[in-house]
């Protein structure tokens, strides 16, 4: 997958026919790793070239749907970094219910939901699930479905019920999903209070106000134009000293909005909105 | 050691840009060794990809700082690749290159079993460095590296591979001269005196 070397100007090629036809702009995705995905594409489906897969993309709208699931980077584990979660059950949280019994919380970019499984699993064990309104979004609605399905390969929970144990959770990971033919079924009340639903960070808008935002590697994917853009709408779409994080070895130094925030947690890269 | 500024035994007339070092089992005490060794006012950005455990955020680059002559730094995302600097890729991030000389970080899957991996970190510097890229692949138990090796070559870059016999697992490096034509096949200590080399020859 990685044999193939492709031109920026055939990428440009890609992300103007997908603009011009599905209205999903890729124009601005960091370039290295789009390149990497779409050379794994033409590998997949065995494409002798960018030209071959331009001609299917602009035939074969349902082609389009699969090509945007594989473009997308949908790795994922529950509880990733334990430090981020406990720094969230014993400081972040804490702090939020200060001043809100209730409070909401936006999952940008939630992929196959593992996340939003961790947040609803940390929360139900502080007992206060039924205070939080949860709100994950994505790109792409294939994974949207998975996410709401969470249905995970039970050798990926391996990973998961590590990181859990690290995380110092109550139980086992295992009181919370069910084994069925290989897949991990998990607790379906466990995300009882969570609305998922459809969103591009790129075209999209603000939609509500948040007293938590995650966005965990999910903008490293983008260059510093769409960072500084997508950095806007959460700035917008977060109350006055909400906290917004990202993943560990990212930053917002380099945006143009960083000085509406203040480092909370450098360690684990969570942010404070300060100024509106 | 010995340097002869004249009569130089590697071709270093290229104004490199950038070195990336790859290594796997049996390359920390390489690594440390080089970095030990290090002159201090080492000019030349070294960004290494080392196969680390995924799990373990903290302590690989605090043991490798321990004993190192200059600083080694995680980059995060966008940060610029800065002369003197010395990188190591993130536990379970891939590092790459992008156009603009900074970092890009990714959790794609794994690339010969491995994130970070050697061939992406090797690529991505490849296609943004050209000729101007010094690859260095070290003792390791797979053939992560071998492709990236054969990219930097085919951009006209340098390609330095630990002499295997003295490799604690010797794949890594066998693995990228299948692949391709290697330059130099050096042992640490030759390794060294290469890097000293060159950065005689740049000041």
């Amino acid at each position: 997958m990685l044999q193939q070397e492709i031109e920026i100007s055939e990428l440009r090629l890609i992300t103007d026919l997908i603009k011009q036809k599905y209205d999903y702009d890729f124009g601005n995705y960091a370039m290295s790793s789009f390149k990497r995905r779409v050379a794994r594409v033409l590998e997949l489906y065995k494409m002798d070239g960018v030209s071959t897969l331009i001609r299917r993309l602009d035939i074969d709208a349902k082609f389009f749907k699969e090509f945007l699931a594989e473009i997308t980077v949908n790795v994922t584990e529950m509880f990733r970094d334990p430090t981020f979660w406990v720094e969230l059950k014993t400081h972040i949280i804490p702090h939020i219910r200060q001043n809100n019994e209730k409070f909401s919380i936006w999952h940008a970019g939630c992929s196959s939901g593992e996340e939003v499984y961790s947040m609803a699993i940390l929360l139900e064990e502080m007992g206060i699930l039924d205070n939080v309104k949860i709100v994950a979004t994505d790109i792409d609605h294939v994974i949207l479905d998975k996410a709401k399905e969470a249905r995970y390969h039970i050798k990926n929970m391996e990973v998961n019920k590590k990181n859990y144990t690290t995380f110092g959770g109550i139980y086992n990971l295992e009181n919370y999903y069910r084994e069925e033919s290989g897949k991990a079924v998990m607790d379906q009340n466990l995300v009882r209070n969570v609305e998922f639903r459809e969103q591009n960070l790129v075209t999209g808008s603000a939609f509500s106000k948040f007293d938590l935002i995650l966005c965990r590697n999910v903008m490293i994917y983008f260059n510093q134009t769409l960072q500084n853009q997508v950095l806007k709408l959460f700035h917008e779409s977060l109350h006055k000293y909400a906290y917004l994080a990202i993943g560990s070895k990212e930053s917002l130094i380099w945006c143009e909005l960083a000085n509406k925030f203040i480092v909370v947690n450098n360690e684990e890269k969570i942010y404070k909105k300060i100024r509106d | 050691m010995n340097i002869s500024l004249t009569k130089s035994k590697y071709n270093l007339n290229n104004q490199y840009k950038a070195i990336v070092i790859g290594g796997s089992a049996g390359s920390f005490q390489v690594i440390s060794k080089i970095l030990q060794n290090l002159p201090e006012d080492f000019q030349v950005p070294i960004i290494m990809c080392l196969h680390r455990l995924k799990d373990v955020r903290n302590g690989f680059v605090e043991a490798l700082n321990i004993k190192s002559a200059k600083l080694i730094e995680e980059p995060e995302d966008k940060e610029q690749i800065r002369k003197g600097k010395i990188y190591l890729a993130p536990a379970n991030y891939h590092l790459g290159v992008e156009l603009g000389n900074t970092f890009t970080l990714s959790t794609e899957g794994m690339f010969n079993n491995s994130r970070p991996a050697i061939d992406i970190t090797f690529m991505t510097a490849a296609y943004v460095f050209r000729n101007k890229l010094i690859g260095i692949l070290l003792s390791g138990a797979n053939k992560d590296g071998a492709l990236g090796m054969k990219r930097i070559a085919e951009k006209g870059g340098l390609t330095i591979i630990q002499e295997p016999s003295e490799c604690l697992i010797d794949t890594m490096p066998t693995s990228a001269l299948k692949e391709t034509a290697i330059d130099y096949t050096l042992t640490t200590d030759e390794i060294l005196d290469f890097l000293n080399q060159l950065h005689y020859h740049y000041v």
